[in-house]
């Protein structure tokens, strides 16, 4: 099982949005069944993926997120009737847009795993890691956020060379 | 500041074999506002939540962070022990780092990388989370129970034996429904009447059963354990109190020739009239539509016969409102019409069947009618346009079910088992006649239903043949049936005197109406939604709402009774407390805020999400604004994400919280 671990130049920052009911606990059954996933993911559960605000996303991504995923009950299976489909509406409408910005959208990924699907997850997260790592690190949202951190009178060119430096 | 402790479980060895647990609670530690990170074997045995306990004394703390297992594995007992130290449940948070890290890593430095982060975001969140109150909800320990067939008159039975009241409801004059016409039931072959007409007394005399015949549903308020209701009491001609049932009234109303819906057309009532002899309440209802009093103002006989003055021809519908805590829905089902082109377009009809216009083919309420021994032939199977016996008599099944073409692909589930019941019944009538069934399966699971259906055909003899009908048509008086072998491999042709469509069990005629009043879900055919297909079958998804009988699906009287009981079990179970408490995740309106788009009204699937007037103090109408019924909501925060001026907040998963989690990244 210890076999050697390849090495890589950059691991990528992963941000799981998941819902309780399904994905949460479809990545509980990957655990308790003992499987084996790169470390790169970070969950933050929610109830539903209807209580994701794309806010919360692009926040992610300013915030040092190279990839996103969002994933939650299977169409039909939600635990609060709805919620995924109205998460899945919103989320169409939202890739339309980040689309529109530039945000390269094979760092955006939603899925449907329900709590039966620990491989799945297992498959989905691994997928992910692996495409993002090919693809780089995320700058321009972190440039934004720097340029927006730096603007207005404190944004002196002395203070810009000091913050480069960092 | 906060001060937050931070306990990291060992797990045994299952965390603490890939990481790191001291170096996670070191690093954690240095955290501004964390007040103690420590590290246990494991942490939800007594001694390591007497440690949490005797933590939150010593380091006075306001927030807590497990760092252990899944918390949809022990959340509910950190927050229990959170609370026994005198801390607010929601204060309380668990960090997965075994299914979500140990578990899936093999690599120590990742995992305790990992796991340091999964630890380090919940700390930011904990910083944020905010005492929450458990909510009670008070509960009317009343039921209301809508229809009056088997399935609504066994669950209103069942709980009213347990000692709380029910109101019944029923659209027609009397209770009873199809169980009422059925001659006799498989698999026993008992008379239905026989054993249909004491529970329908019962009901009657039940000191905690309110019978409200002859009404209808008009309008439901409220959530669980709080529904205001409101019946329509239709205007019934006839003072229920007065009457005494003697029926003379009935004897001389001159309308005789009014066909009885419930024999199916094939008898005749008045036009004042009770269904059936048995009907409960036995009290007549005056037919507007037929009487002639009504149409031209003149007769009045049976208000001059009845004795205790009882016909009131001026009596109004009553609109009367009632509080309840739960609803059972038991509106049952009706049989795919032949006769016309059912409403819908998706539904075909059966034009090749002749659309009703050929007499002699019937449907299998009637023929049940037929075979009654109350019914209108007396219980001799008779041609209804001659009222010659059949010999010859062909059966067929799947009339409009699992037929995808003509819109509709379920299995009705009933008419495999009551068209060998048909046949039986037939032979036993008609000695020397024979009967023929066109099949597609013979679907028999059930006790003892194979063998009843053997019984059918090994005893019996009647001939199944395995095919579908391509068309029926009149010629003389026989009915030439069309049809393959599919088996055999030859088209048939049967010259047969009578012909029994077995017809699709379809929801009622308004159905969805009554889901819409109701708030609960129903599938493209309109039957009623359970919560859970395997294990939620008798709840709907809206609080307090259950489901019995066939308005969820085609099923035959052993499961009705049985769902019918399970749904009476669940009412009785939310009845067993005087209040109702529930997780205090559910959404918050900021008023001040709100733009009263109603856009959360719009995506919320509870409906809780309500249209709430502020008024000053001369009660002058301010604006409105959006209300989240605690009790109703469902915590899922669909309203938060799409509320356009962040006006609504889940507690639990504020914003705030959220946020603090992705600033920590
Ligand atoms: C031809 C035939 C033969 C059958 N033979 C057998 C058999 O031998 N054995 C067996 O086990 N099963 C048999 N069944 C199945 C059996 O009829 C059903 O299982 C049973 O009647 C279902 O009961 P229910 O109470 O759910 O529905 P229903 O009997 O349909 O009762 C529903 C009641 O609700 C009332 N209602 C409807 N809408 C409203 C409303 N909006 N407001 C108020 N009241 C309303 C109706 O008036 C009715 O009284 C047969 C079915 C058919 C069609
Ligand atoms: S969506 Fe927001 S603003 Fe609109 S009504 Fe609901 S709470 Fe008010
Ligand atoms: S949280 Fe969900 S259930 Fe509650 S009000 Fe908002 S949308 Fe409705």
């Amino acid at each position: 099982m210890h076999a050697e671990k390849q090495k890589h130049d950059f691991e990528p920052k992963i941000v799981a949005f998941v819902c309780t009911w399904c994905t949460y606990a479809g990545a509980d059954l990957a655990g308790t069944s003992r499987m084996q996933y790169p470390s790169n993911v970070r969950v933050l559960k929610f109830p539903c993926t209807g209580r994701i605000d794309p806010v919360f996303i692009l926040r992610a991504f300013q915030r040092g997120a190279d990839g996103v995923l969002v994933s939650g009950c299977h169409p039909g299976d939600c635990h609060y009737m709805a919620g995924n489909l109205h998460a899945r509406r919103r989320f169409a409408a939202f890739r339309g847009l980040l689309d529109f910005v530039g945000v390269d959208l094979n760092r955006l990924q939603f899925s449907w795993v329900s709590a039966a699907e620990g491989g799945k997850w297992v498959d989905v997260v691994t997928e992910l890691t692996e495409r993002i790592r090919a693809m780089g690190p995320m700058e321009e949202f972190k440039a934004l956020e720097t340029e927006e951190c730096w603007s207005g009178a404190l944004a002196t060119p002395e203070l810009q060379e000091a913050y480069k430096a960092i | 500041m906060s001060r937050i402790g931070v306990f990291v479980c060992h797990c045994g060895e299952n965390i603490s074999r890939t990481v790191d647990v001291e170096r996670v609670a070191a690093e954690i530690g240095k955290l501004p506002g964390v007040a103690l990170a420590t590290d246990y074997k494991y942490m939800c045995s007594d001694p390591g939540q007497g440690l949490l306990k005797k933590a939150v004394a010593e380091h006075k703390l306001d927030g807590l962070v497990v760092a252990a297992c899944s918390p949809r594995m022990h959340e509910k007992t950190f927050r229990n022990a959170a609370k026994a130290a005198g801390l607010n449940p929601f204060l309380c948070e668990m960090a997965n780092i075994r299914e979500h890290c140990s578990w899936v890593h093999e690599d120590r430095e990742e995992a305790t990388a990992k796991a340091i982060d999964i630890v380090r975001l919940m700390v930011e969140r904990v910083k944020k989370d905010k005492a929450l109150q458990p909510i009670t909800v008070p509960i009317t320990k009343r039921a209301l129970v809508i229809g009056g067939g088997i399935a609504g008159i066994q669950a209103a039975l069942d709980i009213a034996d347990c000692g709380h009241q029910v109101l019944l409801v029923e659209r027609e004059p009397s209770i009873g429904g199809h169980m009422a016409q059925l001659s006799e039931t498989f698999p026993t072959l008992d008379c239905s009447q026989c054993i249909m007409t004491p529970k329908m007394v019962d009901v009657a005399n039940h000191p905690n059963i309110k019978l409200y015949t002859w009404s209808e549903i008009e309008h439901v308020d409220g959530y669980i354990g709080n529904f205001q209701v409101t019946i329509r009491k239709k205007a019934r001609s006839v003072d229920m109190d007065k009457c005494t049932g003697c029926g003379i009234c009935m004897a001389k109303c001159p309308q005789k020739n009014i066909k009885s819906k419930f024999d199916c057309g094939l008898g005749t009532r008045p036009a004042i009239y009770v269904p059936f002899p048995q009907a409960v309440p036995n009290t007549p209802v005056i037919d507007r539509e037929n009487c002639t009093y009504f149409k031209s103002g003149k007769c009045g006989v049976c208000a001059k016969v009845c004795g205790p003055g009882a016909v009131d021809y001026d009596q109004q519908d009553e609109l009367i409102t009632e509080p309840v805590g739960a609803i059972v829905v038991a509106t049952g089902f009706e049989l795919y019409s032949i006769a016309e082109k059912p409403k819908g377009s998706s539904i075909k009809g059966y034009g090749e069947f002749g659309h009703g216009t050929i007499p002699d083919v019937i449907d299998g309420m009637t023929f049940e009618r037929l075979a009654s021994a109350s019914g209108p032939t007396g219980g001799k199977i008779l041609r209804p346009s001659d009222g010659r016996e059949p010999k010859q008599v062909v059966f067929v099944q799947c009339v409009g079910s699992r037929a995808r073409e003509k819109g509709i692909s379920y299995c009705s589930k009933v008419c495999c088992m009551y068209t060998a019941k048909h046949t039986m019944l037939y032979k036993h009538k008609v000695h020397d006649g024979q009967a023929y069934v066109f099949f597609m399966d013979a679907r028999t699971p059930g006790k003892s239903y194979d063998e009843f259906w053997r019984r059918a055909v090994e005893e019996e003899e009647a001939v199944y043949i395995r095919g579908m009908v391509s068309r029926l048509y009149q010629k003389g008086d026989k009915i030439v049936v069309m049809g393959s072998d599919v088996l055999v491999g030859v088209q048939v042709e049967i010259e047969a005197d009578l012909v029994v469509l077995a017809t699709a069990v379809q929801p009622r005629q308004g159905a969805d109406s009554l889901a819409q009043k109701l708030g609960i879900s129903y599938d493209t055919y309109n039957f009623y939604s359970e919560a859970h297909a395997k294990l939620k079958p008798v709840e709907c998804a809206t609080a307090g709402i259950y489901l019995a009988g066939a308005c969820q699906g085609p099923k035959d009287i052993p499961d009705t009774v049985s769902q019918a009981s399970a749904a009476a079990a669940k009412v009785m179970t939310l009845f067993s407390r005087d209040q109702l408490e529930r997780e205090p995740i559910v959404a918050r309106v900021n008023e001040r805020n709100c733009v009263a788009c109603f856009s959360c009204k719009k995506v919320c699937p509870y409906g809780a999400v309500e249209e709430k007037e502020i008024r000053d103090r001369q009660g002058n109408l301010i604006r409105v604004v959006a209300y989240v019924n605690p009790g109703v909501c469902g915590g899922c925060g669909t309203c938060q994400a799409t509320c356009p001026s962040k006006s609504v907040e889940l507690d639990g998963y504020t914003d705030e919280q959220v946020m603090a989690m992705i600033e920590a990244l």
